[in-house]
């Protein structure tokens, strides 16, 4: 059947977790409880409090968690590059939410802020998951253009506005994982469905007039598991922090594999 | 321990074609929209719900034709949608398979069982 519980060595309710308190003289102290676990340690995962002092730390949740990691705990980890939504190292799930410590305000959290890794994913440490599968997914679906016509030898490719607005919007994926990570379906089967991140980027090349090979890339995913394990549960779109919509890309794509079919 | 490469793992066995039970699952949630709401409105507005009122309107041979829509299309959706549910969250690997071949003979059973009593109310000899 289903997990749809940890494995008894990884719960943490039992293991009480560090306290690291604010320095004395901090005048706007703000808790963040952080998930840690270092599997090599062979402890239980615990939750760490940290208190921070909001006045000497930048705004955004990731700002904390490097002010943590600089000045307080340098064994904190976890994954963070360009510090402006465009990367995507450094999703993880923050105030029961997946989403991107760099664009997260901590203003916009209430109370505690809780931060977890991406939920159901093997965690490496600490806040680090395991994205293995999550890239073989990506690459699973051939991510590049795919042509049997020549390219002009004097210029490139020609697409109309209209056509390259198709795959505006798919392309800003940033392959963060915040969305398929989200999905429930993702959790209970995540090896052998996709998850709307891989979904997002076929669509992404399926809608693209210059690429030749929509036929094969619709086949490769007419299965039920690879793309009809989606119920249309949108977690994905709430969770994308680039407001991406692959419940839409994924949508659409079911709706091409029965219109080739009348 | 496998040495299988993840790109390996996740092509896996290849695509199996899924569009058409999707499909399928669509067309019979129209379908059952009308008949579904034919059945208990029909239901609810019978002046007696006693076995002879019943059996009559039964009996009637509009009754007997949408019913013969109703109880396959009906049964259909349902293992459309529950094979669904045992692929979702059953991952024994004998399991699986079983628990779906069980349902799968589960409705074909209450279908013969259901469409016997309707043809019989509609051809048998009245009470």
């Amino acid at each position: 059947m289903a997990e749809f519980s940890l494995p008894a060595n990884s719960r943490y309710q039992d293991i009480p977790g560090r306290l690291h308190k604010a320095p004395p003289g901090a005048t706007n102290v703000r808790s963040f409880r952080i998930y840690r676990f270092d599997p090599s340690s062979g402890e239980k995962p615990r939750l760490d409090r940290y208190e921070v002092d909001l006045a000497a730390c930048g705004p955004m949740v990731l700002d904390a968690l490097l002010k943590i990691k600089n000045e307080v705990d340098a064994t904190l980890t976890f994954r963070r590059s360009c510090r402006e939504g465009i990367c995507g190292s450094c999703a993880m799930n923050i105030d029961g939410q997946n989403t991107l410590a760099c664009t997260k305000a901590i203003a916009e959290v209430k109370g505690e802020v809780r931060i977890f890794p991406l939920p159901h994913m093997p965690v490496i440490k600490d806040l680090v998951p395991d994205l293995t599968n999550f890239y073989a997914q990506y690459a699973a679906v051939k991510p590049w253009l795919q042509t049997r016509t020549p390219a002009p030898p004097d210029r490139e490719r020609l697409q109309s506005k209209e056509d390259q607005e198709k795959v505006d919007r798919p392309s800003a994926c940033i392959l963060c994982a915040c969305c398929s990570t989200s999905c429930p379906s993702y959790w209970w089967n995540s090896d052998r469905y996709l998850g709307p991140a891989a979904l997002l980027a076929a669509y992404r090349w399926i809608v693209d007039s210059r690429d030749e090979a929509t036929g094969e890339r619709l086949d490769e995913l007419d299965d039920p598991f690879r793309l009809y394990r989606c119920h249309t549960i949108m977690n994905c779109t709430e969770a994308c922090p680039k407001d991406l919509n692959p419940a839409r890309a994924i949508a659409e794509i079911k709706k091409l594999l029965v219109e080739r079919q009348h | 321990m496998s040495f299988k490469s993840p790109l390996g793992k996740v092509l896996g066995l290849g695509a199996a074609g899924g569009s058409h039970h999707w499909w399928a699952q669509r067309l019979s949630s129209i379908a059952l929209v009308p008949l579904a709401g034919w059945f208990a409105l029909a239901l609810l507005m019978l002046p007696d719900l006693g076995w002879v009122g019943v059996h009559a309107w039964l009996a009637r041979p509009s009754s007997t034709v949408l019913l013969l829509l109703l109880v396959p299309t009906a049964l259909h959706h349902s293992w459309l949608g529950l094979t669904v549910i045992v692929e979702d969250y059953v991952h024994a690997p004998l399991g699986k398979p079983l628990t779906i071949l069980v349902l799968q003979l589960l409705h074909l059973l209450v279908g013969a069982i259901a469409l016997y009593a309707v043809l019989r109310i509609a051809f048998g000899s009245t009470p």
